[in-house]
C-alpha cells in the first residue's frame, strides 16, 4: 500500500483533543505528488491540484483534491467507472430521469430532454435563484417536480435525490467549479464565509482549524483533506453508499461535538457556497470515491 | 425483492476463440449483515446475496457462496475462456428467494 | 450549546453502528461460532492443508475503512477456495468455485472486516491437496466519528 501523503507516525496515536491541542497552527501537510485522476484509462483526467482562487489569498497557494489524502485502493475505485460504486447509482439518478411521475405527466426528459443537457449545473451549484434566494442543486430539482411535474419534493438525503444529484454531477465532471460569489451571492457567501471560521461544538473546532490548518496531518489513524466539495455527491466507503454535501457537513459539525444545522438549511446553503467557492478551479469529480 | 436491486456487468463485446477476458460484476444491495442493531436495540434481520453464479452457454464459468462479509453493493472481477460466440448468464440468489439475472453476449471471430 | 451526554454517547458510536463495535458485541449472543481451525477442517474434510505455496490472496495492509477491504486469491488449478475471516463475528465470507470456463483460477471481491486480523484462504487443488495462506490487514479507525 502506498499514499501519497508524507506522515508523522507519533500523531496517529493522538486523539482529537490531543491533536487540537498538541499541534501549532498551520502544521498543514503539502501532498507529494499531484498526479491527475486516470479514469477509465486515460479517457478522463482530472487535475488534483489547481492555483487558489484569488479570495484565499494568505491562506492557500494551491487547492487540492480530496483524493490525494485517500490510501491508494481508495483512490482505485475512483479511476473505472465500472469499479466506482458510485455509478450504479448514476444509472438509478438517469433512469429516474426519464421516468414519468406527478400529475402533469412529465419526467425531467419531457422538458430538459438527455440528462447530458445539465453539463455545466454542477460547476455552478449552489446559485442564486431568479427571486434572489440561494439554493442547492436539490432546491432546484424539487422545484421541478413540485411545479413542473406537480410531483411530490423528494427527501434531501433519500437515495433517489442523492441517485439524481450524482446522475446531473457526472454530466459537468472533468469541468471547473466556478461558483458565482459576488452580485446577489455576496451576502450568502460572507454567511458561508463566518460560518467556516467559527468554532462550534465542545470541542471548539471551525471547519478551518481541521481542513485549512491541518490538512493533510493525522486526525487519529485519517488524513484530514482540504475539505473541497468538488467530489460530491460521494460514495462514502463508511456509509457504502452516495453521500451528499449537507450530510457531510452535519457530520463535521456533530462530530465537533456540537448541535448540527439541518440538511437543507439556509445555513449549509449559505456554507456549501463558500466551501465550493474554496475549491473554484477544482475540476468537478462528482461521483468520487472515499473512505 | 429488495429495493433498488441493479446488476452492472461488464464483458468485452468481441473476443477471439478460446481467449482469456475479465468480467467486471456490480450489484446495488444492502447485504445487511444480520450484526447490526436498530435504534431501538433489535437486530435487524439478515438480508443479504447469498449466492452469485455465472454460466456461459450453459457451461459454469464462477460460482460464489456469499456470506453477510461481503460488502455493501457486491463486487466480483474474475476470468472466463470463451470458446465461441455466446451469452453469459449472471444470477444473484437473494436471501428473500429473489432472483436478479443479467445476460451478455460476446462475439467471437 | 445545549448538550446531552446521552446524544455524545449516541453520536459516537452512531458510525460504529455501521460496521465494528456491534459485530463484536452481538457475536456472544449467538451461539458460539465455528473456529477458524474447525471451518478449514471441514473444508478439507481433515487434510492437513500447505501454508504459503501455490496459494496468493492480496489484501491491503491498512485498510482505510473496514466495510469496503478489496481483496484478491489465486491459486492455479484450484477448484475451490475458501476466503475466511477470523476477526469477523462470523468467519467464512466466500467460497470461489470455478468451472470449466473459469479463465484462471483466481476472483477480486470487496468485503467487511470488524477489526485488524489475517484474513484467510484455503485452496481445493486438483489433485485433492489443500493450500492455505493469509494476509494480515490492519483495519483503521477514521478521523471522522470512526
Amino acid at each position: 500500500m502506498t499514499t501519497t501523503i508524507r506522515l508523522n507516525p507519533r500523531a496517529a496515536m493522538a486523539s482529537v483533543f490531543a491533536l487540537v491541542l498538541s499541534l501549532p497552527a498551520m502544521a498543514e501537510t503539502e501532498p507529494e505528488t499531484t498526479d491527475p485522476i486516470v479514469i477509465n484509462g486515460g479517457e478522463i483526467e482530472l487535475p488534483t491540484a489547481v492555483p487558489a482562487p484569488d479570495h484565499l489569498e494568505g491562506a492557500f497557494d494551491q487547492v487540492y483534491s480530496g483524493w490525494l489524502f485517500r490510501d491508494s485502493e481508495t483512490q482505485a475505485m475512483q479511476l473505472d467507472d465500472f469499479e466506482n460504486p458510485g455509478m450504479i447509482f448514476v444509472d438509478q439518478g438517469i433512469d429516474d430521469w426519464n421516468t414519468i411521475e406527478g400529475e402533469a405527466g412529465k419526467s425531467c426528459a419531457s422538458c430538459h430532454e438527455g440528462i447530458e443537457s445539465m453539463k455545466g449545473v454542477r460547476a455552478v451549484m449552489p446559485k442564486v435563484n431568479a427571486e434572489g434566494e440561494l439554493w442547492s442543486m436539490e432546491d432546484y430539482i424539487n422545484d421541478c417536480r413540485t411545479n413542473r411535474m406537480q410531483a411530490e419534493a423528494l427527501d434531501w438525503n433519500g437515495d433517489r435525490m442523492k441517485n439524481m444529484t450524482a446522475a446531473i454531477s457526472v454530466q459537468s465532471r472533468g469541468m471547473p467549479m466556478d461558483v458565482a460569489i459576488d452580485g446577489p451571492a455576496k451576502p450568502y457567501w460572507e454567511q458561508g464565509k463566518e460560518m467556516y471560521y467559527t468554532r462550534y461544538g465542545q470541542l471548539e473546532l471551525a471547519c478551518a482549524n481541521c481542513h485549512e490548518d491541518h490538512y493533510g496531518d493525522w486526525i487519529r489513524a485519517d488524513h484530514l483533506s482540504q475539505g473541497m466539495t468538488n467530489g460530491f455527491p460521494v460514495y462514502r466507503l463508511k456509509q457504502a453508499a452516495l453521500v451528499s454535501q449537507h450530510n457531510r457537513f452535519r457530520g463535521c459539525i456533530r462530530d465537533t461535538r456540537g448541535e448540527t444545522f439541518a440538511m437543507g438549511s439556509d445555513e449549509f446553503r449559505a456554507l456549501e457556497l463558500y466551501v465550493a467557492s474554496r475549491g473554484n478551479g477544482l475540476p468537478v469529480e462528482g461521483v468520487s470515491v472515499r473512505h | 425483492m429488495a429495493d433498488n436491486v441493479k446488476p452492472r456487468v461488464r464483458v468485452p463485446k468481441t473476443a477471439s476463440a478460446g481467449e482469456v477476458i475479465t468480467i467486471k460484476t456490480l450489484i446495488s444491495h444492502q447485504m445487511e449483515s444480520g450484526q447490526r442493531k436498530d435504534k431501538e436495540g433489535n437486530v435487524i434481520p439478515r438480508s443479504i446475496i447469498n449466492h452469485f453464479s455465472v454460466t456461459f452457454n450453459g457451461a459454469p464459468v464462477i460460482d460464489v457462496e456469499m456470506e453477510p462479509a461481503i460488502s455493501t453493493n457486491p463486487y466480483f472481477e474474475f476470468e472466463a475462456k470463451v470458446p465461441e460466440s455466446g451469452e453469459f448468464v449472471f444470477r444473484w440468489q437473494d436471501d428473500d428467494g429473489s432472483v436478479y439475472e443479467d445476460k451478455q453476449s460476446i462475439e467471437v471471430s | 450549546m445545549k448538550i446531552d451526554r446521552r446524544d455524545v454517547l449516541v453520536s459516537g458510536a452512531s458510525a460504529a453502528a455501521l460496521g465494528i463495535l456491534p459485530w463484536a458485541a452481538l457475536a456472544q449472543d449467538a451461539e458460539p461460532a465455528k473456529t477458524l481451525d474447525e471451518l478449514i477442517a471441514e473444508f478439507t474434510g481433515g487434510v492437513e492443508a500447505t501454508e504459503g505455496e501455490g496459494i496468493t490472496l492480496d489484501a491491503p495492509e491498512i485498510a482505510e475503512n473496514g466495510n469496503t477491504v478489496p481483496i484478491s486469491v489465486e491459486a492455479e488449478g484450484a477448484s475451490e477456495i475458501l476466503v475466511l475471516a477470523p476477526g469477523n463475528p462470523v468467519l467464512p465470507v466466500a467460497t470461489f468455485k470455478f468451472g470449466e470456463l473459469a479463465g484462471k483460477r483466481a476472483a477480486s471481491t470487496r468485503i467487511r472486516l470488524a477489526q485488524t486480523q489475517d484474513v484467510t484462504a484455503v485452496a481445493k487443488l486438483a489433485d485433492g491437496k489443500f493450500v492455505r495462506t493469509a494476509a494480515n490487514v490492519k483495519v483503521t479507525i477514521g478521523g471522522c466519528g470512526g
